[in-house]
């Protein structure tokens, strides 16, 4: 990793990590003070980022567009809902041992796959098994046969309705369209407290951290290179003697996983995990946000989270009419005329910066000048080949 | 229940036979003036003496009985009985026109506190009733519609009543439309079931099952469990349910057969115009279910013109509906093409993002325009109703109509592309783009007018499905998936992919939903579609050769 970037990072750590949640406990009358529902709403995008960085390994690396990551993060959240669920225990408005809904809806004992969410450790292992183990069964399925470009989209999107379907079935005792909510405790802390609050929020800024290291290290290595291979030409790659079937799963696993992590963090501090979390649209808009922010960056899928999530719950409550149009709007705009996104954008005024500052002295070292020139390039993929064929 | 019993022989041979007697009799007169008596069992007995009489003014006074139309007034000594007609109000007196009972004839306006009411209270309507619905059942009998004679057997056939067997034996012999006899002969063997002897019964019961009529299932199988019946009853009764079965087993089978066909037909009608734009561009148009909603709108708006303009034509709407939709979607897709899809080529995958950001402010725009409910869009009368393909099933006509559009379709399709110079350009810059162009083919006037073709066909689809579903603004997003489905399946390489892909998922999924039911029949065909990708990567006609890795 480059010195700067290495800074920038500890210095993104810190302020995320440390310096936002002692704001948030600063008392009321302090200027710097943060209040608990920013801090909750910060804590929630933080959780989206985490899934957008995994989304940018995928898409912005390796060239595979998934719609359907909504999935993937929903059984990280619906793993995390389970437990948080059972530890409710007798202090549900049923007073039953069994979640509420199940109570509803008649259910007499506890289903089997329930039973072993009682325990946290299980817990934190399915909410990196269940997504990635799934997730290296149907990328395994198809990537083996070679479904890329738009047929991997459709597919991956007929996923994210076919999920949608079935967890909104009350057969399946997971809620039905109501979902797992209600939570009352997370590993005995209250929920309630804003220090537990807080204290999640750290996690996921931690975690957002460590998965923005893994992901930097996987880009930076061997692997990364030939990643960037495959979205450029995938066929070249397979003559060279790489698989990219292998990479391809490897990357859609991590990246799964990674939205299954984001998921587990988001269900306790939103308090609620339904099906639309998991549907079609939620899933697209994964995308946007990293496209917005600049696709092969890294930087830009998280500060695309961040940032097209804030406009969001900023307009869903003043004008919820525009929401949608401008989403569409977001989608048609970045693809034409900011397809490398918002880090690109900055990236090439940056650089016609430096050219300028360049001209106007010519000491630049010839390392910076490399750098500069490489710099608006990133993350901008090769036009993908399309194949010609005659109508017979 | 003796009265009711008694009541039910009152009208059947009232049914049967021609009148007893003359209508004014004076076993009627006196009914008649029994009627203003204070006395409950009198007056049910009156309406009785009256039923029976069979005679339609009569009838007409009892109808009016019931609706509490009927007065008494005294006339010099006597009660009379009087039939109230319009009201109105002079002065603050309330004044209304009254006729004679029987005749009719015209009395003159009296004041509404000169008359006293014969109030018809519940029991006295239900005196009342099974005469006038007797008479209606007879009139449906003798009604000049087939579909009105077919429901009155029916109801005598549900009532097996014993008494009814003479009017339906007579129906039956006069009795044209074959339809219509198979069922009077149902409720003909229906009444000899219930109430025959032996012989009879076993003459009925092979009659029913010959006849397979489901509605007869109950009484054969009481039949078959009796033991008091003889063995060659049962026997008869059991071979009768097991024909009836079979025959039901055929007819689900026929029904399945046609509800995927009617599915399939519906993703062909959305997936050809994706799959031609898909093979053309290489372009997957997320926004083809939001021209469908377009096209489907359009159709409700050409409906509210019509409807408000010419109302007297209103059935031809759909005519001009279809071309209209056409027409809207193309224009739509022409600007989104020309517009923005053009300069994205050879970027599936932004194109995908792109159509996607369309797709959700025409959505959104729709919503905003025409409210986020559902509209309501009438079917003209030639759409509705449906066609009795065979005895225990009748197939919608709008599901007919649909399977025949989209045949239509198919075949313009093909005529368009394989007989006409445009196909041959079409097909030109699919196979080979710049060498096309290098021969003088206008590639960009090419793929704008595909697009609005494919455009077009999804308008096509959505003012069809006006007809079957609702519409609403997320209209599109109901199918879409799964037209996307039909053409990964199908491949670009022909279009009898998208046809056989079509099919295939249609058929399916309708196969296999009665036993998944519909969502996990969904989440089946994901996995089979997904297995079936491991064998042809590429869809059923995949391209072969060069072109295939460009």
């Amino acid at each position: 990793m480059p010195r700067r970037e290495a800074v920038a990072l500890g210095v993104a750590a810190l302020l995320l990590v440390v310096a936002l949640p002692i704001c948030n406990a600063l008392p009321t009358s302090s200027p710097l003070h943060l209040s608990d529902f920013r801090l909750n709403l910060f804590g929630k995008f933080l959780a989206y980022a985490i899934l957008a960085l995994g989304l940018d390994l995928l898409w912005g690396y390796a060239g595979v567009l998934s719609l359907g990551h909504g999935v993937f993060f929903g059984l990280g959240a619906y793993a995390m809902g389970m437990h948080l669920m059972l530890e409710i225990g007798a202090k549900s408005v049923y007073q039953s041992a069994l979640p509420d809904f199940m109570v509803w809806n008649q259910v007499k004992e506890l289903p089997l796959f329930w039973r072993p969410f009682y325990s946290g450790a299980f817990t934190l292992a399915a909410i990196v098994l269940v997504p990635g183990l799934f997730a290296l069964a149907f990328g395994f399925l198809a990537f083996r046969s070679r479904i890329r470009g738009v047929y991997f989209s459709i597919i991956t999107q007929a996923l994210a309705l076919s999920a949608w379907l079935v967890f909104n079935r009350n057969e399946m005792r997971l809620g039905g369209t109501n979902g797992l909510a209600d939570f009352k405790t997370i590993f005995g802390f209250s929920l309630n407290q804003a220090s537990t609050q807080r204290g999640l929020y750290a996690v996921t800024a931690l975690v957002l951290v460590v998965a923005y290291l893994v992901c930097r290290w996987i880009t930076n290595s061997r692997a990364g290179k030939v990643l960037v291979a495959i979205r450029d030409s995938e066929t070249r790659v397979l003559f060279s003697g790489y698989s990219p079937a292998r990479y391809k799963l490897f990357v859609f696993v991590v990246s799964a996983v990674l939205a299954g992590v984001a998921g587990a963090l988001y269900a306790p501090q939103v308090g609620i995990i339904t099906p639309a979390k998991l549907g079609v649209l939620p899933s697209i808009e994964m995308v946007v946000w990293v496209a917005a922010g600049g696709r092969g960056t890294l930087v830009g899928a998280a500060l695309g989270a961040f940032g097209v999530n804030w406009m969001q719950s900023w307009l869903t409550t003043s004008y919820p009419d525009l929401w949608l149009l401008f989403l569409g709007g977001l989608f048609m705009g970045v693809v034409l005329f900011f397809p490398d996104g918002l880090v690109g954008a900055l990236a090439r005024t940056a650089t016609r910066m430096m050219r300028l500052t360049r001209s106007a002295s010519s000491t630049a070292t010839p390392t910076e000048s490399a750098r500069s020139r490489e710099a608006p390039r990133t993350g901008h993929p090769r036009p993908e080949p399309v194949s010609r064929t005659p109508l017979q | 229940m003796t009265r009711s019993l008694l009541l039910l022989s009152l009208l059947v041979t009232w049914l049967a036979g021609v009148p007893a007697s003359h209508a004014q009799s004076p076993e009627a007169l006196k009914a008649l003036a029994d009627l203003a008596a204070d006395n409950a069992e009198k007056r049910e007995a009156a309406v009785n003496v009256l039923g029976g009489t069979r005679d339609p003014k009569w009838l007409e006074l009892l109808a009016a009985l019931r609706d509490g139309n009927v007065y008494a007034r005294t006339q010099g000594k006597a009660l009379e009985v009087v039939v109230g007609g319009t009201k109105s109000t002079k002065g603050d007196a309330e004044l209304i026109d009254i006729a004679s009972a029987y005749t009719r004839t015209a009395l003159g306006t009296v004041p509404v506190a000169s008359l006293t009411e014969i109030a018809a209270d519940r029991r006295l309507r239900i005196a009342i009733k099974p005469f006038l619905d007797a008479d209606e059942t007879r009139a449906q009998l003798a009604s000049a519609d087939p579909e009105r004679r077919r429901g009155a057997a029916l109801k005598l056939g549900h009532q097996a009543d014993a008494s009814a067997a003479v009017v339906v034996e007579a129906a039956i012999a006069k009795e044209s439309v074959d339809r219509v006899r198979e069922t009077l002969q149902q409720a003909q063997a229906l009444i000899r079931l219930a109430h025959g002897q032996a012989a009879d019964r076993i003459l009925a019961a092979q009659s029913l099952g010959n006849l397979h009529s489901f509605d007869a299932m109950p009484a054969l199988q009481g039949l078959a469990a009796d033991p008091g019946a003889s063995r060659a009853e049962r026997d008869a009764a059991t071979h009768a349910i097991r024909q009836i079965e079979r025959w039901s087993l055929l007819v689900r089978t026929v029904e399945t057969l046609f509800q995927g066909a009617s599915l399939a037909s519906i993703l062909l009608l959305m997936a050809l115009g994706l799959a031609i734009v898909f093979g053309l561009m290489g372009v997957i148009n997320m926004a083809h279910g939001e021209l469908m909603a377009l096209g489907a709108y359009s159709t409700f708006v050409v409906q509210n013109v019509f409807r408000a303009r010419w109302p007297e034509a209103f059935d031809a709407y759909f005519v001009v509906a279809l071309p209209v939709s056409f027409v809207v979607a193309a224009v739509v897709g022409v600007i989104l093409e020309r517009g923005v899809i053009r300069r994205l080529y050879g970027r599936p995958l932004e194109t995908l993002l792109l159509t996607w950001g369309a797709s959700l402010i025409i959505q959104q725009g729709l919503r905003l325009w025409f409210g986020a409910a559902n509209v309501d869009v009438s079917s003209p009368s030639w759409l509705s109703g449906g066609f009795a393909l065979m005895n225990g099933l009748t197939l919608p006509v709008n599901r007919l109509f649909i399977i025949a559009l989209a045949a239509a379709s198919v075949g313009g399709m093909y005529g368009l592309l394989f007989r006409t110079g445009a196909g041959l350009r079409i097909r030109a810059v699919t196979q080979n783009r710049a060498m096309s162009a290098c021969l003088g083919v206008r590639a960009g006037w090419v793929d704008a007018t595909t697009f609005a073709l494919g455009a077009g066909l999804a308008g096509l689809a959505g003012c069809a499905l006006t007809q079957i579903g609702n519409v609403g603004p997320s209209l599109g997003q109901n199918y879409i998936v799964d037209s996307f489905m039909v053409v990964v399946t199908g491949g670009v390489g022909k279009l009898a992919g998208t046809i056989l892909a079509a099919a295939g998922i249609g058929g399916l999924n309708k196969g296999i939903e009665p036993a998944l039911g519909a969502v996990f029949a969904k989440v089946a065909i994901l996995v089979m579609v997904i297995l079936f990708l491991q064998r042809r990567p590429a869809g059923l006609f995949a391209t072969r050769g060069r072109s295939a890795e460009a």
